[in-house]
């Protein structure tokens, strides 16, 4: 199973190319909604591609307040 | 080819829907920013694309559903136009507009659902709410892998408006039925094929070719026994449609709905979304 740590690697990673951001400019603790430039529609998105990524399934009431990167990594760590 | 639309295909960006039948098929495009809303101006549109289809349907084989816009296929009921118009009206007159709405989309999407030819919805991005429920009116749903689907109405004090319960009551066990109506998540296209509601998952973009694939095979089979096949499978849940139009009303008439399409309205959240 995944570190805690790759899984966020992973996450930053997968935003980063998704959102067409270069990755050495995303940091665990930012908020993902400015450092993507997401809306809620994209925010989706976003889950949407991770839960593909790491077979599991998140539901989107789990992200309520969620929104920097290390957080989003520890709910899907929490269903590896 | 026949066309249908005020504006041409390429030329509809002030319509928020357009339609094409060729070849047996006809193509129905959903191309309303940002999500294919469906408000009033949409339902005109779906209530001339019904008319419409009532011609067309004796000599076709299939009907595709599908969005040009980027996002997803369709977000839903236009809350926004719902709550601005509730709020220009006296409240009788509000429950009024809202029932009239309710009755005018069920006849079209009551149209499809019935329609004597196979239909497949090609679902990409967010499919919720209304646009769920569209999806739910046609036979076969084909999913690009990042469609997302939910019934987000309870947020706003509702139940799902445009049939919504009955038809997923009709195509899934009722404890998913709960799960999706009662939690108001949103759930993921590989999740919706386990569950029996997407028949296909493709790649991000390929929902439409599926589907055009799909649609390909339906014209090799004789359209009466297709239609028949259908017809015996599919009925249409119409004492169920009717007690949910019912429901609807009565609980849009409470304090809280308005207190809901306000919150969602003017909220500056960037999750207004999510449950």
């Amino acid at each position: 199973m995944a570190t805690a740590e790759q899984t966020l690697d992973e996450i930053l990673t997968l935003a980063a190319a998704h959102f067409k951001v270069p990755r050495d400019k995303l940091r665990p603790d930012d908020d993902f909604f400015k450092s993507l430039r997401i809306d809620s529609l994209q925010t989706l998105d976003l889950l949407t591609k991770l839960e593909n990524h790491f077979h599991v399934e998140l539901p989107d009431y789990e992200l309520q307040g969620v929104s920097d990167f290390r957080t989003l990594a520890g709910k899907i760590q929490a269903r590896l | 080819m026949h066309e249908g639309n005020a504006a041409s295909k390429g030329q509809h960006s002030e319509s928020p829907l357009s339609w094409t039948f060729t070849g047996g098929v006809i193509e129905l495009a959903l191309h309303r920013a940002p999500c294919n809303e469906l408000g009033s101006a949409s339902l005109a549109e779906l209530e001339k694309f019904a008319t419409a289809l009532q011609l067309m349907q004796s000599d076709a084989h299939a009907l595709i559903i599908y969005s040009e816009i980027k996002t997803g296929f369709c977000a839903g009921a236009d809350l926004r136009e719902l709550y601005q118009r509730s709020q220009a009206m006296e409240k009788t007159e509000a429950a009024k507009g809202v029932r009239d709405f309710l009755e005018r989309i069920h006849r079209v999407l009551n149209l499809i659902d019935a329609a004597p030819l196979t239909t497949i919805a090609a679902v990409h991005g967010v499919t919720f709410g209304g646009g769920f429920e569209l999806a739910l009116a046609c036979d076969l749903m084909i999913a690009d892998k990042m469609a997302r689907f939910c019934f987000p109405e309870l947020r706003l004090g509702l139940i799902p408006g445009f049939g919504g319960i009955p038809r997923l009551k009709r195509d899934l066990g009722n404890a998913v039925v709960r799960d999706l109506l009662l939690t108001g998540r949103s759930f993921n296209a590989t999740k919706a094929q386990q569950i029996g509601l997407v028949s296909q998952i493709v790649g991000e973009g390929e929902a439409l070719q599926a589907a055009r694939g799909m649609a390909a095979q339906l014209r090799k089979f004789d359209r009466a026994t297709a239609a028949a096949a259908k017809k015996f499978i599919k009925p249409i849940p119409h004492e169920e449609l009717r007690r949910e139009i019912d429901m609807f009303c009565e609980l849009f008439a409470r304090p809280a709905v308005e207190a809901g399409l306000r919150k969602f309205v003017e909220s500056t959240d960037a999750q207004p979304y999510l449950p």
